[in-house]
């Protein structure tokens, strides 16, 4: 199996290696193949578990941005039924950065917004890297608009770069459309859960993200500006990017510290993408749970609580 | 350069600030003209020569756009901390003392209550010079208290953005401020309280892309860079290069995106106007507004109160 393994994960990569040339030496009686591929196994996840239990923050950006990590229309089909994507911002384009649709979440109707990346090169260019253009982020107002009218709960799934920054994209007024996003969502009459399944890219991601439930998968990311970015600001050098995540804080375990996520959901051993089908069950009991929560609770206080939850925000003092 | 230039090299070269005496004389950036100090604060830090818009502090703003010490700020016992104990090449905290110190304010907005032709309202103004005019916790929450003041006191709030955008060094805590800033908005549009957004150089990224970009109505200074992406960030992804006025206010109003580009020295006159028919001033107002004016403030002419009083009282709402 083609792991796509990362620096830090080069131990288990060989550990893998000489389990995959095990499978296939000829059975010649004597020596218990079987048994030797079991405790290299066994060796294997330990190996792993050990690693991953002290993960700096670099490595945890590295993993949200892994080539093989679920993106969201690998959690669709596993979370939801009848999924039908609904297109375009009824003024300019449809983005395909942002994905949208109507589901059913076990049998309950919901809206789904997120980011998507693109598997390989030509659904990469076609999604552009995740990084969305003004008309995405219209279409996901158009939308979220829709679902508040029919009284649809919404879920949003953050996985992006950043708001794509093209000279088009300024033209068109990214600005406007990422601030009207906030604008939309802040006055939405129904439940909003948003989920951060990679990259939390500054306001792009955040543009999907007004919400009254912030959950994060383990090895996700969320923040003000890539580390890469801060780098180059602050220290004048993009390689210093591990610093600047380190600065930073933006792992689902520190930000759960600071109070600005609600839940972070475990991944499994090794990663998400090393099981999606793991971690897509847990995320379905996760949303399932959250969300029958929040409807629950009447509109008027749906939105009186996130007035609270979004103004609270801030650390400062008073003198 | 001239064979005569290279004889004998001039002693004011355009951008060279040395060739400027301290004091008295200043040069504009833009056309590199040297200014006589007084008449270019007369001019309200505007170049006579070409109309260049100098960046301004937040206090000289307000000092130009309000009635004359009509300022009461508030909020000001908002202060920052260093929540996240940041450090990049440097402390967050030293970074902080610091820009106190330059700038001579505690953080990058300073809100309070003024008077605009004695219309009673509440005015925000960014301090570039404050790290960038960045936003982070403080700039979110003196942004919040100052919508609260306009809901209480039912009157519009006018906006002066100069800022880079989030703060990096408070992280994912000045993101959020993006939304805590749109939330405190959406309860000002409630109240039927108009908002105005002046933008001025520089308006980027996450103020620009939240309450800069909410105005009822959004106006410009000339030339002002107004963007999402800083231009350097963008050139880079893109590998082209940007147009001719990419980014700045005339740009902006050519693509729809603002209403209009004002002149500094007619914000007063206009955004005055715009108030008056937007949310015209009740009778009870303008009277209880005289007696809250202080004292040395009524320079008006008696004729311009009359005036503003004949106005019929706002109707009330349902």
């Amino acid at each position: 199996m083609d792991m796509n393994f990362l620096e830090f994960e080069k131990p288990i990569a060989e550990l893998e290696a000489k389990i995959e040339q095990l499978r296939h030496v000829n059975p010649d009686g004597e020596f218990n193949i079987a048994d030797e591929i079991n405790r290299l196994e066994e060796k294997s996840r330990s190996l792993t578990r050990s690693i991953f239990s002290s993960l700096t923050s670099w490595q945890i950006t590295q993993l949200a941005r892994h080539p093989q990590r679920p993106y969201i229309q690998d959690y669709l089909d596993r979370i939801f039924s009848d999924f039908q994507e609904l297109h375009g911002d009824r003024m300019f384009g449809d983005d395909q950065a942002i994905l949208g649709g109507l589901a059913r979440l076990q049998g309950q109707p919901v809206l789904i917004i997120g980011h998507q990346k693109g598997r390989d090169t030509t659904q990469k260019v076609e999604r552009n890297f995740g990084m969305p253009r003004p008309e995405g982020y219209r279409k996901a107002q158009r939308l979220m608009q829709l679902a508040n009218r029919f009284q649809i709960p919404i879920i949003t799934f953050i996985d992006t770069p950043g708001a794509y920054p093209g000279i088009d994209a300024e033209e068109r007024g990214q600005s406007e459309a990422i601030a009207r996003s906030l604008f939309v969502m802040a006055e939405l009459e129904v439940p909003v859960i948003s989920v951060v399944i990679g990259e939390g890219g500054s306001g792009g991601a955040l543009a999907i993200g007004v919400c009254d439930r912030l959950l994060m998968l383990q090895y996700s990311t969320y923040s003000v500006i890539s580390p890469e970015g801060c780098a180059s600001i602050l220290w004048k050098k993009a390689e210093r990017a591990a610093d600047a995540a380190e600065a930073m804080g933006l792992t689902s375990m520190r930000l759960k510290e600071l109070g600005l996520v609600d839940e972070v959901i475990p991944e499994p051993l090794g990663g998400a993408h090393r099981n999606p089908d793991e971690m897509a069950s847990s995320l379905q009991d996760i949303l399932v749970k959250e969300l029958s929560l929040l409807q629950a609770v009447p509109a008027d206080e749906l939105l009186a609580n996130r007035e609270m939850r979004l103004m609270q925000y801030g650390e400062f003092e008073l003198r | 350069m001239s064979w005569f230039e290279k004889l004998i090299p001039p002693k004011i070269k355009p951008g060279d600030k040395r060739g400027v005496p301290e004091g008295l004389w200043t040069r504009c950036d833009e056309c590199g003209g040297v200014l006589y100090r007084a008449e270019l604060e007369r001019n309200q830090d505007v170049c006579p020569k070409c109309d260049f818009h100098m960046r301004i502090s937040a206090r000289r703003r307000l000092e130009l756009f309000l009635d004359k010490n009509s300022l009461s700020e508030f909020a000001e016992q908002v202060r920052p901390v260093d929540a996240l104990k940041f450090k990049d090449s440097r402390r967050y905290r030293d970074r902080l003392s610091e820009a106190q110190k330059k700038s001579g304010e505690k953080d990058a907005l300073v809100v309070g209550k003024g008077l605009l032709k004695t219309r009673p309202l509440v005015v925000a103004a960014f301090e570039f010079s404050f790290m960038g005019g960045s936003m982070g916790s403080v700039v979110g929450e003196r942004f919040a208290r100052a919508v609260r003041q306009s809901i209480e006191d039912q009157v519009p709030l006018v906006c002066f953005s100069a800022s880079g955008g989030a703060r990096m060094q408070e992280a994912l805590l000045s993101l959020m401020q993006m939304s805590k800033t749109t939330m405190a908005l959406t309860q000002l549009y409630k109240k039927r309280l108009p908002f105005i957004s002046v933008l001025t150089d520089p308006t980027m990224g996450g103020v620009s892309a939240s309450f800069a970009m909410l105005g009822d109505v959004i106006i410009a200074e000339p030339r002002a860079l107004i963007g999402f992406a800083g231009p350097r960030v963008i050139e880079q992804t893109v590998r082209q290069t940007l147009p001719e006025g990419f980014q700045r206010a005339e740009f902006l109003l050519e693509h729809g995106a603002i209403d209009m580009v004002i002149d500094r020295r007619h914000q007063r006159e206009e955004i005055s106007r715009l108030l008056e028919t937007l949310k015209p001033i009740s009778k009870d107002d303008q009277i209880e507004t005289l007696d809250e004016i202080p004292f040395d403030v009524i320079d008006i002419e008696p004729e311009e109160v009359v005036i503003e009083a004949r106005i019929e009282p706002e109707k009330e709402e349902g």
